[in-house]
């Protein structure tokens, strides 16, 4: 308990002071202005979102080795989360790209593949409500989760594969890439901060599918005895 | 400053969706610790 409240007091901490970074200290982008102050949050939020989807792949692999309930609820975790991430990167993507591109949404090789993303893992959690035992929910929902992950790495690839709206990437973009050095420093802080959030929302969500499980355990004590 | 209100507007939104997201969890978190608390108080009882 202490220890994760002290990494929540950590993580609020260094979102702070990510945002302060990113709306004040970052200089201003010459041709978008200032709504590329967007860029630190909706970025950092993929990367992040990226990782949970990561540790939730992880976990499922591990469950169906394994099958030990405890990577199940990891992976659970990592996906609610994930989700959460990718939502924020699905709403401050529009609002940075109308005032730029002068619409909300294309469906664009990138943008698509993220919303896909989104969905799959929406249906990952819908799927564990369709199935009420526990052992063939993990692994129904494991092998689903192995699958939804392979979009990912599409998602990360649209960019770099295809020509699309979205911009291309200025961080691990390639020769003819780059950031500012102020930029690139305040962007990998807030890439930090996200990843300590995502690190202290995953341990959270956790604790839920522990005690879920203590709840199963006691009440069948209970009609036992 | 030209488009302060989106950026202003990403921020505030994104976080009330993290937010909102941990009020969830909390809330699920507060009620299984209270089913915990009263199935363990129930155990006795029923032995």
């Amino acid at each position: 308990m202490t220890k994760r409240l002290l990494l929540g007091i950590v993580a609020l901490l260094l979102v702070i002071a990510a945002a302060y970074a990113s709306l004040y200290l970052a200089p201003e982008e010459r041709t978008m202005g200032v709504i590329q102050r967007i860029f630190y949050f909706h970025v950092s939020s993929a990367w992040a979102g990226f990782s949970a989807f990561l540790i939730c792949f992880v976990a499922n692999l591990l469950y169906v080795w394994r099958r030990d309930q405890k990577y199940d609820w990891l992976g659970v975790s990592a996906a609610e989360v994930g989700l959460a991430f990718t939502t924020v990167v699905l709403i401050t993507g529009p609002i940075w790209a109308h005032p730029v591109w002068g619409i909300w949404w294309t469906w664009d090789a990138r943008l698509t593949s993220t919303f896909i993303l989104w969905l799959l893992y929406v249906s990952y959690l819908l799927l564990r409500t369709l199935v009420e035992e526990p052992d063939r929910r993990a692994l129904l929902s494991s092998l689903f989760g192995i699958f939804a992950f392979l979009d990912v790495p599409l998602v990360f690839g649209a960019i770099r594969w295809w020509r699309t709206q979205h911009p291309s990437p200025v961080i691990l973009g390639g020769a003819n890439s780059g950031l500012d050095p102020t930029m690139k420093m305040v962007f990998f802080f807030s890439a930090f901060a996200m990843h300590i959030l995502m690190i202290f929302l995953v341990m959270e969500r956790y604790e839920v599918e522990k005690m879920a499980g203590e709840v199963e355990v006691l009440r069948r004590e209970v009609e036992v005895v | 400053m030209k488009n302060l209100d989106s950026v202003f507007a990403a921020y505030v939104i994104g976080w009330a969706v993290f937010f909102l997201f941990y009020l969830t969890v909390a809330k699920r978190t507060l009620s299984l610790r209270t089913e915990i608390d009263r199935l363990k108080n129930s155990l006795p009882r029923a032995k």
